[in-house]
């Protein structure tokens, strides 16, 4: 069977790219219904990357991001980010809000606490759509949320699969509005273990 | 001058008047080894704390134990002088609060903890650092004068 180099086959990596397709699909609506507008959802990309190249794929390693980041357990047992490049971050919390940002450097109290609302929602969406359709139980953690360089907030998920490997399991998903561009990226990292059990789970 | 750019699970060696820098450390940690005599110093950036319990362990620049071992053999080949190698390190923030205390949440800590242990062992000073809290740093090293430059979102610049 032909592996790749972090031991899993093409027709495990389709899985989980039907995986990542499934919970991505309902987090746009998700998104589309919270914000009332209209938002078009491009076909998910799943990539293995290294980890110079994980931590480049949102503007650079020194751009600023908001990252979400929730913990997994049950049969999925790992963790989850959900990013979004600042400028997604800073519409989305005006589209929700009405309101226009307080400033260009940081989120104010009462902005942060949108985009967790945000991010609890859309996180939320994306897992409960792997979870019915699959049938794996997901629990989820609190969601917590982090602005800072990308670099530092996809070193976190990095690490983890540093624990397996030499790359990373990327699910990118972007959302492009009708007047905006609003991208998103997510992460979705089961622990090797967690992986094995998903598969069996699911009767592959 | 030439800045030269140090990745994730990477080391580098460098001369002065050349810089080295590494971006966005997060729990990771930025370790730079310098040798004042010949102004030859190397940035090593580690991502976990102990090659043995980790079976994918090929890239030794990824873990505190064997990363600062490959710098070292790194910067000698270049001409530096073992003995004279002094450390300063950066990073291993806890990027995310959560309560509760899952490993894997703590890294960033056990990180910080494994690069003072392996320094020590190896005799190698720590003559300053700049880890913890809960943010991110980019560094910049410069064997012209030493100085350890760290950059973190919304705060000034320091020199340590």
């Amino acid at each position: 069977m032909q592996m790749n180099e972090n031991g899993m086959d093409d027709f495990q990596f389709d899985v989980l790219t039907e995986i990542g397709n499934i919970g991505a699909g309902n987090a746009t609506t998700a998104l589309s219904q919270l914000i009332n507008a209209k938002i078009d959802m491009r076909v998910p990309q799943v990539q293995m990357l290294t980890f110079p190249e994980l931590s480049e794929i949102v503007g650079g390693a020194e751009n600023l991001v908001a990252g979400i980041l929730l913990s997994l357990s049950g049969d999925i047992d790992g963790m989850m980010l959900f990013v979004l490049e600042s400028s997604s971050a800073r519409l989305l919390v005006q589209q929700l809000m009405g309101m226009e940002p307080a400033s260009t450097d940081s989120f104010t109290e009462m902005e942060t606490s949108a985009l967790q609302e945000i991010g609890n929602i859309i996180t939320g969406a994306y897992l409960s759509a792997i979870s019915s359709m699959t049938g794996l139980t997901i629990d989820v953690s609190v969601p917590s949320l982090a602005f800072d360089m990308a670099g530092a907030i996809l070193s976190v998920p990095a690490i983890e699969f540093g624990k397996m490997g030499d790359q990373a399991l990327l699910i990118e998903s972007r959302f492009v509005d009708l007047d905006v561009d609003i991208s998103g990226y997510f992460i979705l990292i089961p622990t090797m273990e967690s992986y094995k059990h998903m598969l069996k789970v699911l009767g592959l | 001058m030439a800045m030269i750019k140090v990745g994730m699970a990477d080391a580098k060696v460098c001369r002065a008047p050349d810089a080295i820098t590494t971006l966005g450390l997060g729990s990771c940690i930025g370790v730079a080894l310098y040798d004042k005599t010949t102004r030859i110093a190397g940035l090593v950036h580690i991502m976990l704390p102990d090659s043995t319990t980790v079976r994918q362990n090929q890239n030794r620049a990824k873990f505190a134990d064997t990363g600062i071992d490959l710098l070292i053999e790194m910067m000698v080949k270049e001409g530096a002088n073992r003995g004279y190698l002094t450390a300063k390190i950066a990073g291993g923030a806890q990027m995310f609060a959560f309560t509760g205390n899952s490993d894997m949440l703590r890294v960033g800590e056990s990180n910080a903890n494994a690069v003072r242990k392996k320094l020590k062992e190896l005799g190698i000073r720590i003559l300053s650092e700049d880890c913890g809290l809960n943010f991110g740093r980019t560094v910049e090293f410069y064997p012209e004068t030493g100085d350890f430059l760290i950059k973190a979102v919304g705060k000034p610049p320091k020199t340590i």
